[in-house]
């Protein structure tokens, strides 16, 4: 049984400052991540014909690996289908990983049925993307956030009553409105009532997967200030999943960017969003339109050709080399791990952008010694095996 | 402008011309026009008394929330509403001619050749059932008389136009065979083919990730220079506005708060909405703000709109106005050339508050 994150997830020693994907999972700050996952994948079986047998599969997730701290909010970005969804939902175990590993507060959680999963449910939860479907129309508000407390039988109907009407003035909706439905509410208060189900068993634990996306924008700065007053208020830690950038710098403190199913940029908020490293990121920023009209001119603008290409065929080694301009023919043999480059700020790419003196030699050798480790059959994470060389 | 139209010409009947108003000289007029739909719950004010101008070669930018009338304006400007269930009044004038009191058929006969638009989701605009190709011709056949090849190859012409690759095999694709953001693109060439001179694009990139919106508003801005059209681009995302845009027109409850220039109004806004949405926007342009200024409360039902002016329940200044804010529509006024706000607050109180205690806080 393995308890923390570094064990079972060693490649070879490290060279210089370049750190293995793996160890990209280590707490960054001092302690025990509340949340670890290791080279998690989620692989869906596309099946076909009357014995459903499986044609291919969708690399939804494809080996993923973060840590996330108590009292952290960490980001996760990326254009639709690059695999944030499916990540939260496999860590809170919604869906079932094919590979990897989850450590919660140093337990691993992966293997866990539901009836075992069941005191952990209170501690991990989740808030959807949207505010109209996840609620029960036929439930009052006081039903739906009441739900968590008569399940896990732990108050009187009175307190229970109480409890409820105390969340929703926490999450500022009026605790008169106990005995209304949803529909009577607007999108922004449906997502507060979200949220208030949400807190109900204090979680420790929060994923938010787009949770202002469908929200006007005047609405959307009430629901992300409230979830930054709970978080100082209730100590909470965060995954935020979302698309906007911009939402996204304003509440993480570091943020992960996905392609693919794969991450390829995770930093702190600052560094990333001041000195992004990998070409994917250097896009997706530039691409994001700016309010403010005098800086339409002489903004650098990284257009990139083409859409998102099927998860279904991934393109090997370097999944963003069809649409990279930078890419070179290693990009196409070596797949460029993540790689510690500054300190807390790790990429996966051959030739990243605002990298320090020697970035492209560091990232051959860790490629080399992953490889070096998948071929000698030492323990390497299941994510970075599936990696490798693979040649076009 | 703003002049009060007698409650009978609600009723849907061709509004009789413009009595004593001079024909426009903008290339796109829209005068008090009003949309309002009847409905069990009551009557919906979609729109309530908008007026604005176009000229080619410009951009307006329409912004605002959910609900907020956008969409019914670019309906009605290009006659989709059904007669039966909206009443339509007030005056559009294209190009000297005026559409609200003019035939179906006059209208139908202008749109597709000189006004045509893009929706914010292709496939609902786009026949399942036959091939992206097959519906440009159609389109483009309605309006020139040419033969099916000649307008094959206008077809895979616009395709190529609107960077779609390899468009000679493409062009007989189903839509469902196209990316979202090709599909996109396939529509733009389809409202483009027969060189509009008004394009209306609801939300044309709100359903897209960051990086294909990047390409398609790049497109708009280039077939903007290549044909001189006048563009409404209505959004709820003000970094498109200020991308793309020449003059912003901000809607609240189916009415204009604010008309400027995008330079006024990014940087000397007057309207306490336009304060509110600006201060709702994390941005990426600026240092991290500690914290979003969200606008209290939430935006009107169309039915029961506030009395007085209806962003008064969720405006943190209406108390300043001696109660004229709940009681008294603000009218929209110039105030500067080309900057037009609907407030009661008196002008240099809104530059002031602008200045001290909203732009040092954004
Ligand atoms: N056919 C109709 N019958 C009744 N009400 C309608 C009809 N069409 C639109 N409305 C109402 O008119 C108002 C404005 O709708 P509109 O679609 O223009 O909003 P919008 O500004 O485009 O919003 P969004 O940003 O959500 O697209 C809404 O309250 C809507 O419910
Ligand atoms: N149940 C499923 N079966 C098959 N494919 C799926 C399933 N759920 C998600 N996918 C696919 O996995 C990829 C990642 O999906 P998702 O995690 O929802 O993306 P995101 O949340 O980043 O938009 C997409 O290609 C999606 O179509
Ligand atoms: S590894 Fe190569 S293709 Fe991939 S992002 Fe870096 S430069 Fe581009
Ligand atoms: S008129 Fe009154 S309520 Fe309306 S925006 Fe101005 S100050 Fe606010
Ligand atoms: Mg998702
Ligand atoms: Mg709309």
């Amino acid at each position: 049984m393995v308890s923390t994150p570094q064990t079972g997830a060693e490649t070879s020693p490290a060279a210089g400052t370049g750190v293995s994907a793996a160890q990209a999972a280590r707490p960054e700050r001092g302690g025990e991540p509340l949340l670890a996952v290791e080279g998690l994948g989620k692989h869906f079986p596309v099946t076909a014909g009357l014995l459903r047998r499986q044609v291919a599969a969708v690399k939804a997730v494809d080996g993923v690996s973060f840590a996330v701290h108590k009292g952290e909010t960490l980001g996760l970005v990326g254009e639709s289908g690059c695999g944030k969804t499916t990540t939260g939902r496999m860590i809170m175990r919604l869906l079932d990983p094919s590979f990897g590993r989850i450590t919660f507060e140093g337990t691993d959680i992966t293997g866990l049925s539901q009836r075992q999963m069941r005191p952990l449910r209170r501690d991990l939860q989740m808030i959807f993307q949207d505010p109209y479907s996840s609620l029960n129309p036929r439930q009052t508000v006081g039903a739906i956030v009441g739900a968590p407390f008569r399940l896990q039988k732990i108050q009187t109907e009175q307190g229970v009553k109480k409890a409820v009407q105390d969340l929703l003035e926490l999450v500022g909706l009026n605790p008169e409105h106990y005995n209304r439905y949803p529909h009577e509410f607007s999108g922004g208060q449906r997502q507060r009532i979200g949220i208030a189900r949400t807190l109900a068993l204090k979680p420790k634990l929060i994923i938010a997967d787009e949770p202002v996306s469908a929200l006007d924008v005047s609405i959307q700065a009430q629901v992300i200030n409230l979830l930054e007053d709970l978080q100082d208020e209730l100590d909470l830690t965060y995954v935020v999943i979302a698309h906007d950038l911009s939402v996204v710098r304003h509440i993480s403190d570091r943020v992960a960017v996905m392609y693919l199913g794969k991450i390829v940029e995770i930093a702190d908020r600052n560094d990333l969003y001041a000195e992004p490293m990998h070409p994917y990121t250097n896009a997706l920023l530039s691409a994001v339109p700016i309010p403010d009209p005098d800086k339409r001119k002489g903004r650098e603008r990284i257009r990139l050709s083409g859409d998102v290409p099927s998860p279904l065929d991934p393109p090997p080694a370097c999944r963003f080399h069809t649409r990279c301009w930078k890419a070179q023919e290693i990009c196409k043999q070596v797949e460029p791990p993540l790689v510690e480059l500054r300190p807390g700020h790790h990429t996966a790419c051959h030739f990243p952008e605002n990298a320090p003196e020697g970035a492209t030699e560091l990232v051959a050798k860790a490629a080399a010694e992953r490889d070096e480790a998948a071929a000698t059959g030492e323990p390497v994470t299941l994510g970075e095996a599936k990696g490798g060389v693979r040649k076009v | 402008m703003g002049d009060k139209r007698p409650a009978e010409t609600l009723d849907g009947t061709p509004v009789t011309m413009a009595e004593g108003s001079p024909p426009p000289t903008a290339f796109l007029e829209v005068r008090d026009l009003r949309i309002h739909f009847p409905t069990d719950d009551g009557l919906v004010k979609s729109v309530d008394g908008l007026s604005f101008r176009l000229e080619r070669g410009r951009t307006l930018g329409i912004v605002g929330e959910s609900g907020s009338g956008k969409s019914v304006t670019s309906l009605g400007i290009l006659g989709l509403h059904n007669r039966r269930n909206a009443k339509v009044s007030g005056e559009i004038w294209l190009d000297g001619q005026e559409l609200v009191g003019a035939s179906p058929e006059e209208v139908r006969r202008l749109r597709g050749r000189r006004m045509a638009m893009i929706f914010q989701d292709p496939l609902s605009s786009m026949h399942p059932f036959y091939t992206v190709g097959d519906q440009i011709i159609e389109a483009y056949r309605v309006h020139n008389d040419v033969s099916k090849k000649v307008a094959r190859k206008h077809a895979v012409d616009m395709l190529g136009r609107v960077g779609i690759p390899k468009p000679e095999r493409r062009v007989d694709d189903y839509p469902h065979q196209f990316s979202g953001g090709m599909r996109q693109r396939a529509m733009i060439a389809m409202a483009l083919s027969c060189d509009p001179e008004l394009l209306i694009a609801d939300e044309p990139t709100t359903a897209l990730d960051v990086t294909v919106q990047a390409q398609i508003l790049d497109l708009i801005r280039d077939l903007q220079e290549e044909f001189n059209s006048a563009i409404i681009m209505i959004t709820h995302d003000l970094g498109v506005v200020a991308e793309l845009s020449d003059d912003i027109l901000v809607m609240y409850a189916g009415r204009s708060v604010e008309q400027a220039s995008v330079q006024d109004a990014f940087h000397r806004p007057l309207h306490p909405y336009t304060w509110g949405l600006l201060g709702s926007m994390p941005r990426l342009d600026r240092e991290r703000s500690e914290r979003l200024l969200p606008i209290k409360g939430t935006p009107p039902s169309l039915i029961n709109v506030p009395a007085g002016c209806a962003f008064s329940p969720r405006c943190a200044y209406a108390e300043l106005n001696e109660g004229r804010s709940e009681t008294e529509r603000p009218e929209l006024a110039e105030v500067e050339p080309g900057h037009r706000v609907a407030c009661h607050l008196p002008l240099e109180r809104r530059r002031q508050i602008w200045e001290t205690e909203i732009l040092p806080k954004l």
